[in-house]
């Protein structure tokens, strides 16, 4: 179960809710065993970075025109944007000390 | 610092049996279970090897049980990563991701291998955009998509067979003119129309790297040295892998590539330090073979720990014992 905390972006909604602050976005799916994996760690975030850092996950089966533009072509990737910019990308299982400090760099 | 008994690093095969050992010896093992949790098996779909289970289990699933038996014995299993262990003195001090730190009076290593990458720079600039080396995860990614497998063996060739379910074409990159993979396995792919083979070749890059996504490689063909460039999507590596030993390295004795030397069943050169599964076991790699070392792990440390001064022996008697 994702935290309360987690947004839940869609191809139609993205470019506005990435549009101001920190933004760390998810790209899983369903039969992403290493997504499942990473889940608790973006939940995890999501609420040590409440009011500070927008966490959102966006599903790739569901989306795949966001994927498709930032090339992603393997998952868990997630994507830190500044002010509608992408700061830096993450693939691959990171452990959450990790993430933090590259989410850390934009604050 | 809390001070354990038994501490595991490693939540594959190996370290969750290690740890349903070692909890029913009333030990009260705790197990660190890194960033890649239940290991290798995790990648995995069917598991057609696993004795007990004669029409196969999902990786995972069979993962989520181990798992499940080893806490149901009282196994603690914490989600952190070990970032610092200091074998020079015993109790062994851990250092965890998230600043915490633990002492063990006996160590379980249990944490395996990664997959290999190729070593030529590129394939890990592309990584996330067409460089992979996990079939099930991003095979999803190339629908209809020309892509190359890069290896020989069973793992390579069941990555080939399985990505034909998304690819157009499946081009096998191997080194030699042969396959090293099992006869079932090869008979599987070269019965594939997908999958097409260029024996004697390496890839020499994986383009574009300018690009941030891969528009195809270059093969050198290493009897003739000739480049060849390759329009294709997507690259999958699976040429092994290497074990996750750097946290040890210089404290304890390890083989030219770095595998744990293990003697006399799971111990290390370090008194109170075993190692189980792939970090010591470049040979068989099996699901089942880790399994078995995580058991013997479990045991010699459970004799390691009785023999030493103090030990005092638990109330009720240990599993082992019970179970022999």
């Amino acid at each position: 179960m994702a935290s309360d905390k987690v947004k839940t972006f869609t191809d139609s909604n993205f470019g506005d809710e990435t549009s101001k602050g920190v933004v760390l976005v998810d790209f899983w799916a369903e039969w992403c065993a290493p997504c499942r994996r990473l889940a608790p760690t973006v939940d995890a975030l999501a609420s040590d970075y409440d009011g500070r850092v927008t966490v959102a996950k966006m599903n790739v089966d569901e989306n795949p025109e966001v994927p498709g533009n930032f090339a992603i072509r393997g998952i868990p990737t997630l994507l830190l944007f500044k002010d509608g910019q992408l700061a830096d990308t993450i693939v691959g299982l990171q452990s959450k000390e990790d993430i933090a400090a590259k989410i850390e760099r934009l604050l | 610092m809390a001070e354990h008994r038994v501490v595991i690093i490693g939540s594959g095969p190996a370290g969750l049996t290690a740890a349903l050992y070692t909890a029913r010896a009333n030990l009260k093992p705790l197990l660190i279970e890194g960033l890649e949790a239940g290991g290798q098996l995790m990648l995995t779909t069917m598991v057609e090897n696993w004795p007990g289970f004669r029409e196969g289990i999902m990786g995972p699933d069979l993962m989520a049980e181990m798992r499940a038996q080893a806490e149901r014995f009282g196994a603690e299993i914490v989600q952190n990563n070990v970032t610092k262990v200091d074998l020079s003195r015993r109790p062994f001090p851990i250092a965890l991701a998230d600043g915490r730190s633990v002492l063990a009076d006996a160590l379980i290593i249990a944490t395996g291998a990664s997959a290999r990458w190729l070593d030529i720079g590129s394939d890990r600039k592309l990584s996330g955009h067409g460089v992979s080396t996990c079939a099930t995860c991003d095979g999803y990614f190339f629908r209809g998509k020309p892509i190359a497998v890069v290896g020989g063996g069973d793992s390579a060739m069941e990555e080939a067979v399985y990505l034909t379910r998304f690819a157009s074409k499946v081009i096998v990159i191997h080194r030699r003119d042969t396959l090293r993979a099992s006869k079932i396995m090869q008979d599987k792919a070269f019965a594939n129309p997908k999958i097409e083979f260029l024996w004697d070749s390496e890839i020499a890059s994986v383009n574009d790297v300018e690009k941030g996504e891969v528009t195809g490689i270059t093969v050198r063909n290493l009897k003739t040295g000739a480049l060849t460039e390759v329009a294709l999507d997507g690259v999958f590596i699976a040429i092994g892998h290497t074990p996750n030993t750097s946290l040890f390295k210089g404290q304890m004795e390890l083989d030219g590539n770095g595998y744990i030397v293990t003697h006399d069943g799971s111990r290390t050169s370090v008194p109170g330090v075993f190692a189980a599964g792939d970090v010591q076991d470049h040979i068989y790699r099996q699901a089942i073979t880790a399994a078995g070392s995580g058991c013997m792990a479990a045991i010699d440390a459970e004799r390691f720990l009785e023999g030493l001064p103090g030990h005092v022996p638990v109330a009720h008697g240990s599993g082992l014992t019970a179970q022999a």
